[in-house]
């Protein structure tokens, strides 16, 4: 048993594979029950769980943070708009998710190189500024951009393999919306695939070097700088491709949807979810996606306006996220992780080290939130 | 006046001071000495209340104090010089000054003067930033400070580290004058046991965190064997 | 010639509360090693009990006092109850609580005061100062705004350069232990630094908001100006967080009058980059000084 479990965690890409495999059973056996609601508010799901995989190996492996992903998404967002105008625009869907990912890895690897390769609170405030810019950006560029109103996405016509291989293999017709959320749900568990492999890999490593201990770090011959440009331009492409997704799913771009509440928000479901874990930033796009309406609820039968009581679901993000980080720094994912491996190995955690009577708050190894990060299978 | 008991300090698994027993006479000089790594600045710094006792005791003039915070130390008449001298370099030499004296309430112009007095090298550089002071101007700026407070008894850690051994010799005849003339009572920790058992009256060694020797400094000064195994000289 | 005028003029204005909200952040920055960013929405928290109060049929005066007295005790209770616990755990750890009470205050405010724009009123004219028969760009409100943050900045000057209480201050920012072994209780002061940044932040909203329309994300972008205002002066520095606010008010109003408004935040985005690349110290610190 303990023999097959050490193999099984050494063979990093088939790993990573067969639980891809898995996911994507999974996506087909949700989605194929599914209705066209329920469909869309699945694709949702994919891109604010794309955003936030990017964003969760940027912040849980690397230790920089990034008020900017919502923006990054818009320009994933626009530049599909600008490629899929109208239903006889002849680019094929994965050259525009790839094109959007480039326009949005340029616009990283420029912020990035600025900011992220300097440590302190640089990139975060040059995100900050980002996301702030970018839809003014939209208004300014009316002619182009659409203005307030934004860009129409139209969806290109299904291609007819793909309508055959669907009814071939669930029997069912393929709606729109359902395609929509496959090819959501399909970017998504690719992108994690190679996610994790990369924070696997020596690239990985690097990255959570830099963060550990930037000082060793630099001694064992790691470029800091390049370091962290590097995570943050990979998080930046992963956010454009969800901005691709959020554009075919809610078929428009417009400034509205690319708030600074946008970032804010995603950061709220990787620190849910669990810095640093993929997983965890599925189950954050999960709460996103689902716990709105929820909330949103409550606040109506409390007797709240509806304009109100939508402002009810961020407020509880928000309270959570300041719960988490004071007492659960690890997230959902890192608790439920630290509760197995008590039970595994039957005892209690090691002692708290420190005696430290100056500082009360002295770092313990269990709660830094950094340290939180290992494994990252989607 | 100072008296530990059976005072032990850990840093999680690492028992950096074991059962440290002894005690500094009032209007003495008494030297803990110790290799690198000995214990002697997480001995410092647990009298102190920077760091916290796994247990044991701490007494000065029978009160107990192992239990009070750092803020506390000035009021008792107990100035710490930490290791690294703790200057504060974006202040000005006067106002790293004016704090040891706000250490005890305010700042008394004549404390100021006798300070100015004490280190002339200061005088000439009052607005200057500290950052500009050489390492022994540094140390006398420390001293200063600490004197600024008014203390009953001085810890000094290690001032003679990084020091020309003419400063050495300044610093440390300085602060033996002013126990003979002041009766200001000194823990003076150190590696430089040479230099420091010169003006010593007492000596403690520690060695991994133990009280290997605890005897006046002349005989510290005369076991060949002790000197060898422990002081290096 | 008269609209160069008037918008250099209008940048003085903007650049003295950017100025303002940068010697806010920089407040923090020294003595806790955090960038406030929940500086925008306390801010915008602290203008909207102002308007309550004078909604409600009190003074401007009443209001502005104290929107700056709840400044002072929100940014305490930040302090305390928030940053306090996360003390000597990994930086990030403080910043993203700051971002969670980003969006709790942002959620709040619109719950409690409702999401649509209202208007701010101004204790004095809002329209052009005349000189002669021309109208120069800046109001009696836009001269009361720069006296106010001038003497917000001179009270702060005499505080830190000339008190004890300062020193304190100082102390406990520049190095916690040697300040405790002093006597200084750093806490304390970390949380009346706190608060007193949160009032400077408080009087740059109520700044921004007068004469104009209030909704819960209006200080979003001034945060951003601030903290590149902030960085321009290197990040350390009362003195240069005021130049920074200053040269930035010039600019993003030079692009605001004669390229676009939308535009301003991008420009700042982009005198950011530009600064990080070429001076990541500041405009007055050596070139590439702070690397890394
Ligand atoms: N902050 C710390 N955390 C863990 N171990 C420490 C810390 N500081 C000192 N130590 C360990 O405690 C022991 C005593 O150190 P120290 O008191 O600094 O000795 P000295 O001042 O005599 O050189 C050493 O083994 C050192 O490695
Ligand atoms: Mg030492």
């Amino acid at each position: 048993m303990t023999r097959l479990r050490s193999w099984w965690s050494e063979v990093t890409l088939l790993r990573h594979l067969v639980l891809a495999a898995a996911g994507l059973l999974v996506v087909v056996a949700v989605l194929e029950s599914a209705g066209d609601f329920r469909s869309l508010q699945l694709a949702s799901m994919a891109y604010l769980g794309l955003a936030a995989g990017g964003l969760t190996i940027l912040t849980g492996l690397n230790g920089q943070i990034s008020l900017g992903h919502g923006a990054l998404m818009a320009i994933g967002a626009y530049t599909t708009a600008l490629l899929l105008p109208d239903r006889e625009s002849s680019t094929p869907l994965a050259l525009v998710v790839l094109a959007a990912v480039g326009a949005t890895l340029a616009v990283g690897v420029a912020v990035g190189y600025a900011a992220a390769r300097l440590h302190g609170p640089y990139l975060a405030g040059a995100t900050l500024a980002l996301a702030v810019a970018v839809p003014g950006v939209a208004l300014f560029f009316k002619g182009r951009l659409g203005g307030e109103q934004g860009l129409r996405v139209v969806l290109p016509d299904i291609p007819e393999w793909v309508l055959d291989l669907a009814f071939f293999v669930t029997g069912q017709e393929l709606t729109r919306s359902r395609y929509v959320a496959y090819v959501a749900w399909l970017t998504l568990v690719v992108t994690f695939v190679l996610l994790a492999n990369l924070s696997r890999s020596r690239v990985g490593r690097r990255w959570r070097a830099v963060r550990d201990d930037a000082v060793a770090a630099e001694l064992a011959g790691i470029h800091l700088g390049r370091a962290r440009v590097s995570a943050f331009t990979v998080s930046a492409a992963a956010a454009g491709a969800a901005g691709a997704m959020m554009a075919i799913t809610v078929r428009l771009a417009a400034p509205s949807g690319f708030t600074l509440n946008l970032s804010l928000t995603l950061l709220t479901a990787v620190v849910l979810g669990g810095l640093g874990s993929l997983t965890g930033a599925i189950i954050g796009a999960a709460l996103l996606t689902f716990l709105p309406q929820v909330v949103t609820g409550w606040g109506t039968d409390a007797g709240l306006s509806d304009i109100r009581a939508a402002e009810l679901a961020p407020l509880v993000y928000g309270l959570v996220m300041i719960l988490v980080i004071l007492l659960a720094p690890s997230g959902i994912v890192g608790t439920l992780r630290r509760l197995a491996v008590r039970r595994t190995r039957g005892g209690p955690e090691p002692a708290p080290p420190a005696t430290d009577a100056a500082d009360p708050a002295a770092p313990s190894s269990s709660d830094a939130l950094t340290t939180t990060s290992k494994g990252t299978s989607p | 006046m100072l008296s530990l008991r059976d005072l032990s300090t850990s840093y999680g698994p690492v028992h950096a001071v074991r059962d440290v027993s002894f005690t500094a006479q009032e209007g003495q000089i008494t030297a803990v000495l110790g290799a690198n790594g000995a214990g002697k600045t997480t001995l410092l710094r647990t009298i102190s209340g920077l760091l916290r006792s796994r247990h044991g005791t701490i007494e000065l003039d029978g009160r107990r104090i192992d239990r009070l915070s750092p803020e506390r130390m000035p009021a008792l008449g107990l100035a710490q010089v930490p290791e690294g001298r703790g200057v504060i370099t974006e202040l000005t030499v006067d106002e790293n000054l004016r704090l040891g004296g706000l250490a005890r309430g305010r700042v008394r112009p004549a404390d100021l003067q006798r300070v100015y007095e004490l280190f002339p090298a200061l005088a000439d550089r009052r607005a200057a930033v500290a950052h500009v002071l050489s390492g022994g101007e540094r140390q006398m700026l420390v001293i200063g400070r600490a004197l600024m407070s008014r203390p009953r008894m001085l810890l000094l850690d290690e001032p003679s580290l990084g020091l020309a051994p003419r400063i050495v010799t300044q610093i440390f005849g300085l602060v033996r004058s002013l126990v003979e003339d002041e009766g200001l009572s000194v823990l003076l920790v150190e590696q430089n046991a040479r230099s420091a058992l010169s003006i010593a009256h007492r000596g403690i060694v520690l060695n991994l965190g133990r009280v290997v020797a605890d005897a006046d400094a002349d005989v510290l000064a005369d076991d060949d064997q002790l000197r060898h195994a422990y002081l290096g000289f | 010639m008269q609209q160069l005028v008037n918008t250099a003029l209008s940048g003085l204005t903007l650049g003295m509360v950017y100025a303002a909200f940068a010697l806010a952040l920089v407040m923090i920055w020294r003595s806790t090693r955090v960038v406030n960013f929940a500086q925008a929405p306390m801010a915008m928290v602290t203008t909207f009990v102002a308007l309550a109060v004078i909604d409600a049929g009190h003074s401007y005066w009443l209001g502005f006092g104290l929107a700056l007295l709840s400044g002072l005790v929100l940014g305490a209770v930040v302090e305390r109850v928030v940053i306090r616990p996360v003390e000597g755990k990994p930086e990030i750890n403080a910043v993203i609580l700051t971002l969670g009470l980003f969006i709790v205050l942002h959620a709040l405010a619109s719950v409690v005061f409702g999401n649509r724009y209202r208007s701010f009123p101004a204790p004095f004219g809002v329209r052009g100062v005349e000189v002669g028969d021309t109208t120069l760009g800046i109001t009696g409100f836009g001269i009361f705004s720069i006296a106010a943050v001038l003497v917000v900045m001179a009270l702060l000057v005499l505080l830190f350069r000339v008190t004890d209480l300062g020193l304190r201050m100082r102390a406990a920012a520049y190095h916690q232990e040697v300040a405790r072994l002093l006597g200084v209780r750093v806490g304390r002061m970390l949380t009346l630094g706190w608060a007193l940044a949160s009032v400077v932040g408080s009087l740059a909203g109520l700044l921004i908001a007068g004469g104009s329309l209030v909704h819960p994300g209006f200080m979003d972008s001034i945060v951003v100006f601030g903290f590149v205002a902030a960085v321009l002066g290197g990040l350390d520095s009362p003195v240069g967080a005021v130049v920074g606010g200053l040269l930035l008010g010039l600019s993003l109003s030079f692009v605001s009058g004669y390229v676009g408004s939308q535009l301003v935040a991008l420009t700042a985005l982009a005198i950011l980059m530009l600064v990080l690349t070429l001076r990541p110290g500041g405009l007055f610190s050596q070139p590439a000084q702070r690397r890394v």
